[in-house]
């Protein structure tokens, strides 16, 4: 059975364009991606390092670090997952409000890390387990350029363009 | 001005309208920018030149933030609490007078009418706090009730000992008795009471912890209370607190302008207007951030502390000493 394609939607389109407006929303969330404070493990500390003076997210405005999740756009999963933990990180990133986005910092995050062995029975492998994620920034710890990168990363995801040349490692 | 009633008032409406909202735009991006420059780091850069845009994608974002009133919540409240505590700074700037001519309206009870609507600003955050049923915000909001009446006190003792000194509320006619050089100011008034600039620094704290500024944040203390009172709030709901609380110090920043610094008035006898106005204001705002990122947050007993300790104490004793000289000299 050949399946209906929704002809209205595909017309509307070429009558009403948002793009515009989508491309400077899209700026603004872009410039102002207010992290959740909330840290877990030892990659917490090099989030931390990002936002004091020799790194400074701030200059991209990331340094809100907003205490709510109701006023956080992004959520910065830094350090272990634990499996005691991991319902109280799943709900948080069910408080957060539309639009948020996920950025898994460290390998802790992203597969478990150096905590994956047979038989362990503590560790979430992965914080994509949970819920879906944005941006992988590998490292253990990755540093505050990394996390910085990351947060670029996801400007890019948003907005469709790199705001600086990517630099090619030698 | 001498404009027809009806178009005075729109352009004051407007005008009012305007400052306010640039300024709590733009407020924000002075604080990002002054806490970077005392960490030692850049601030907001990459936004348009010199990360000026940032206040802009802010509200872009903020606007374009999903909002919710939880399920729990007061919703009738936890919606009028965010207009409630912009409203009063408006209000406020209707009776501020910029220049000899520069205000909106002219009321002989200028300086009841902004005490008055400045305080329904933090039944307004209290109403916040409790309109969420989330028990980090009532807490804050029991903080903020007790933080309000501790400091409402020092800042009506001061008022009053300005009220004797002036003999009128009117808020015009308190910058013109304060014409000529600096030492004209109510801040220099040494004769009429010694303890003067003491008066000043009393009233400047009290409006820190009435505006709810670092060190006295006790509304929103996230090291304790997650977000404080606002902690429900979402998007543009929470834009409007981060707005109104820049509101509110232009106001008292505008009110101790008034009340001590000479208004509108020159410090050097000449060419009085709104600049002087506004450099002072200014001048006032930027020590407001500058003691925010100077200054840890106390706790909430040494808050009480100051207030039921020190500041009313002293205050009580200026007010004294101020009726004592007057009727002696
Ligand atoms: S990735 Fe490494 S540095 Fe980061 S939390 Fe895991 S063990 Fe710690």
């Amino acid at each position: 059975m050949v399946s209906q394609e929704p002809t209205c939607s595909s017309d509307l389109s070429q009558v009403v364009r948002f793009a515009k407006l989508d491309e400077l929303l899209a700026l603004g969330r872009a410039n102002s991606l207010w992290p959740l404070t909330f840290g877990l493990a030892c990659c917490a500390i090099e989030m931390m390092a990002a936002g004091a003076s020799r790194f400074d997210i701030s200059r991209f405005g990331a340094e809100v670090f907003r205490p709510s999740p109701r006023q956080a756009d992004v959520m910065i999963v830094a350090g272990t997952i634990n499996k005691k933990m991991a319902p109280a990180v799943k709900t948080l990133y069910d408080q957060m409000l539309e639009p948020k986005w996920v950025i898994a910092m460290g390998n802790c995050a992203i597969s478990g890390g150096p905590f994956v062995f047979p038989g362990q029975y503590a560790v979430i492998e992965g914080v994509d387990k949970l819920f879906p994620v944005d941006v992988f920034i590998p490292g253990c710890p990755p540093r505050p350029e990394a996390l910085i990168e990351g947060i670029l990363e996801l400007e890019e995801k948003l907005t469709g363009k790199r705001r600086w040349p990517r630099v090619k490692p030698e | 001005m001498n404009l027809p009633e009806p178009y005075r008032l729109l352009i004051f409406l407007a005008g009012t309208l305007a400052f306010v909202g640039f300024h709590a735009a733009y407020l924000v991006w002075v604080e990002r920018k002054g806490a970077g420059r005392f960490q030692r780091r850049p601030g907001p850069t990459e936004a348009g030149y010199a990360g000026l845009l940032q206040p802009i994608a802010d509200a872009l974002k903020l606007l374009s933030k999903q909002v919710i009133v939880p399920p729990t919540s007061d919703a009738v409240l936890f919606r009028a609490a965010p207009m409630m505590v912009m409203a009063p700074a408006l209000m406020c700037l209707a009776v501020i007078p910029f220049g000899e001519t520069l205000v909106a309206r002219k009321v002989n009870f200028g300086l009841v009418m902004v005490f008055a609507f400045g305080s329904i600003n933090v039944m307004a955050i209290m109403l916040s706090g409790w309109a969420s049923r989330n028990k980090y915000a009532i807490i804050s909001a029991a903080r903020i009730v007790s933080q309000n009446v501790a400091y409402e006190i020092p800042m009506l003792l001061v008022a009053i000992t300005l009220l004797m000194m002036m003999g009128t509320m009117d808020l015009q006619e308190i910058v013109r008795k304060q014409a000529g050089w600096f030492w004209n100011w109510n801040l220099f008034q040494l004769a009429a009471n010694p303890l003067m600039p003491v008066t000043f620094l009393i009233f400047y704290i009290c409006m820190l912890a009435e505006t709810n500024r670092a060190p006295f944040d006790m509304a929103e203390a996230e090291s304790e209370l997650v977000a404080g009172a606002f902690t429900e709030y979402a998007g543009m709901g929470f834009g409007v607190f981060f707005m109104a609380e820049y509101a509110n110090v232009v106001v008292g920043c505008s009110l101790a302008t008034i009340l001590f610094l000479g208004g509108w008035q020159s410090p050097i006898g000449w060419l009085p207007g709104p600049w002087w106005f506004l450099a002072k204001m200014y001048f006032l705002i930027f020590c407001v951030v500058w003691v925010r990122w100077t200054f840890p947050r106390t706790q909430f007993y040494g808050l009480l502390n100051l207030s039921w300790k020190i500041l009313i104490p002293v205050s009580l004793f200026t007010l004294v000493l101020t009726s004592v000289m007057l009727k002696l000299f």
